[in-house]
């Protein structure tokens, strides 16, 4: 259960530290994209949206299936992304809408269901198959070599594309008129909507945006990670755990604990194998315990 | 609420056991025992999880994590030690309020969705220890090889049908008890609690000592759910401590109503009755419920329990707003 000198070991050697802190990295990087829609769904509209996996999924098949039809991985990410917008805005305007305020186990049903059907739809349009997409063929090329690590020049298209967006995303919430009208709603979105902005349409647009960067990272997942109904499942917990040690609303907060937990998680299967799940809620808990709103989050009142 | 209530109460539950009791000799339906069963376990879990979510605003997303330790720690006890199952019972009931006490001591000082959030990782750390911790607990293949001794009181439990009759008093007594709980004052200081809890405080109630004492009542209460289950099953699985069961709950109480004390128990039975019906008709398992649970959220926007009361013009007695 317990291997520390095979961690002690890839820790003390350059190659396996530079594998593994890659390979966390690019786990890190997904789970940010994820967990910043989530986070920012909750900052503004103060829903957890427990169907935020789904959109992952969703987002994966759908650029699968573009992928497998035009063959270009940049459309079959856009697809995924733009594919997810919409359903964020669907999902919000019809189902979520309608729950605005009520308790949290309403919203949970309400996402719960929204889950099980999109599972069960993925079972009946793509079948219950496993489906691998493959590396696209420009990133069909030799791995670099790093200090004698190995890694894939995709893995760091992956990083830098995932820091990218993040860093537009602050960049639109710190610097643009929107940014501040939707910091503003997050804050008091009485006083927004008196000032004349149109709540229910901002309202429509934080889920799209959070649907879109889910959508990408599934997009963006799919060539790495095998497709299966319920593959939302596990990076939700996940990034559960990433919005919850960051500070829910903290979109910083979730860059940092998303590399922290990939780090985690590379490193934990050396030295932990069976115990890695357990390392990322030892950390969640002791986080909590320090902090009891995480690292980046407001004091509830 | 006076003494009346208790033996009302007290009656209505013998009546219960006694119906129950009788229905195998005329409807001898192997089906519908497992079936109470089954709901018995659950529904003192789904109950006990109520005295937290109903009755005091706590909502914890990892309160499965007390069930499957009691499945967990009954069949362990039996299966390695050679003591009577009323001790192990016991015992495990004094694991789970140490184990309840340490953990609620951490989780009752986050608030709201932190505190939902921090109760799953603790259940799903639990769970990490029983998969990885094979020598002990079998790992993900569970602890199999059956509940030996099954003898309580001079009952032989391996007997189907006296496994029924237990079942359905431990879930009468257990809702007796707990129904106890919430009708004293202590019950009073818990919906005082979820109402307002800086004015409870106020008021002299010592806010956390209260939240600790129900989050270890409920726990304790969910053991007992739980040790119903092991003898069920024969066994421990780690499913009876994976997330889904704290999910089962938490449907069972937001379908059946959180603000009626009978709630989870309704609960609990539409939805086993659900996966027993719907699985049996289509292999599309989830859309189907799905929709099912979409349509009770959106049309009722309560659970069925509190949706009859407030029909009925009668006032619920929990709830949360």
């Amino acid at each position: 259960m317990i291997d520390l000198d095979a961690l002690l070991e890839c820790v003390t050697t350059t190659s396996c530290l530079v594998t593994q802190t890659t390979s966390g990295l690019i786990v890190g990087m997904l789970l940010f994209l994820v967990a910043a829609g989530l986070t920012l769904i909750f900052g503004v509209l103060k829903i957890v949206n427990f169907a935020h996996g789904t959109f992952y999924m969703l987002g994966a098949y759908l650029a699968y299936t573009v992928f497998a039809i035009t063959g270009s991985y940049i459309l079959s990410v856009l697809a995924g992304g733009l594919g997810m917008a919409f359903f964020g805005i669907v999902f919000e305007r019809f189902l979520i809408r309608r729950v605005y305020g009520a308790n949290v186990l309403m919203q949970l049903l309400i996402c719960y269901a929204t889950v099980l059907i999109c599972d069960d739809l993925v079972k009946i349009i793509w079948g219950p198959d496993f489906y691998a997409m493959g590396m696209p063929p420009e990133f069909q090329v030799p791995p670099l070599f790093i200090a004698g690590g190995v890694v894939p020049p995709f893995y760091l298209v992956l990083i830098s594309v995932a820091l990218v967006i993040g860093g537009g995303l602050a960049m639109v919430l710190g610097l643009t008129k929107i940014g501040k009208i939707i910091r503003a709603a997050a804050h008091n979105p009485d006083m927004v909507s008196a000032l004349g902005i149109n709540t229910t349409l901002l309202y429509s647009l934080v889920f799209a945006v959070g649907g879109m960067l889910a959508g990408i990272a599934g997009g963006l997942a799919a060539p790495v990670r095998s497709l299966t109904p319920g593959m939302g499942f596990s990076i939700l917990i996940e990034s559960f755990i990433v919005t919850v040690i960051g500070g829910m609303g903290s979109i910083g907060g979730a860059l940092i604990a998303a590399v922290m937990l990939g780090l985690i998680r590379s490193f934990g299967t050396i030295g932990f194998p069976l115990f890695t799940e357990g390392l990322m809620y030892i950390a969640m808990i002791i986080i909590l315990v320090l902090k009891p709103s995480g690292l980046f989050g407001k004091e509830i009142v | 609420m006076g003494r009346m209530h208790i033996w009302r109460d007290i009656a209505i539950g013998c009546l219960v056991v006694a119906v129950l009791a009788a229905i195998p000799s005329l409807l001898p339906s192997k089906a519908f025992q497992d079936f109470v069963i089954r709901c018995a376990s659950m529904a003192l879990f789904a109950t006990s999880l109520n005295m937290l979510v109903g009755y005091t605003g706590l909502s914890s997303f990892g309160h499965g994590m007390f069930f499957g330790l009691g499945t967990y720690s009954f069949a362990l006890l039996m299966q390695k030690t050679g003591m009577s199952l009323l001790t192990a019972f016991l015992l495990t009931l004094l694991i789970t309020a140490m184990t309840a006490t340490a953990v609620g001591a951490i989780c009752i000082r986050l608030r709201l969705i932190y505190f939902a959030f921090v109760t799953l990782a603790m259940q799903m750390l639990l769970h990490s220890v029983i998969i990885s911790w094979v020598g002990l607990t079998g790992g993900d293949q569970g602890l199999q090889g059956g509940i030996p001794r099954r003898t309580f009181a001079g009952v032989d439990l391996s007997n189907q049908y006296n496994l029924y009759v237990f079942s359905a008093v431990m879930l009468v007594v257990g809702l007796l008890l707990m129904r106890h709980i919430v009708n004293t004052t202590f019950g009073t200081s818990l919906r005082m609690i979820r109402d307002n809890e800086t004015r409870a405080a106020f008021l002299g109630i010592i806010v956390w000592r209260v939240k600790l004492t129900v989050f270890v009542l409920s726990a304790v209460f969910a053991s007992v759910g739980g040790m119903v289950m092991s003898l069920f099953v024969s066994g421990a699985y780690p499913e009876l401590i994976n997330w889904p069961i704290s999910g089962d709950a938490i449907f069972a109480i937001v379908m059946g109503g959180v603000g009626s004390f009978l709630g989870p128990t309704v609960g609990t039975m539409i939805l086993l009755l659900l996966n027993d019906v719907v699985t049996r008709q289509t292999e599309y398992y989830g859309l189907a419920l799905g929709l099912i649970i979409l349509g009770f959220a959106l049309g009722l926007r309560r659970g069925v329990l509190d949706f009859i009361t407030e029909r009925l013009g009668g006032r619920p007695a929990g709830g949360i707003s």
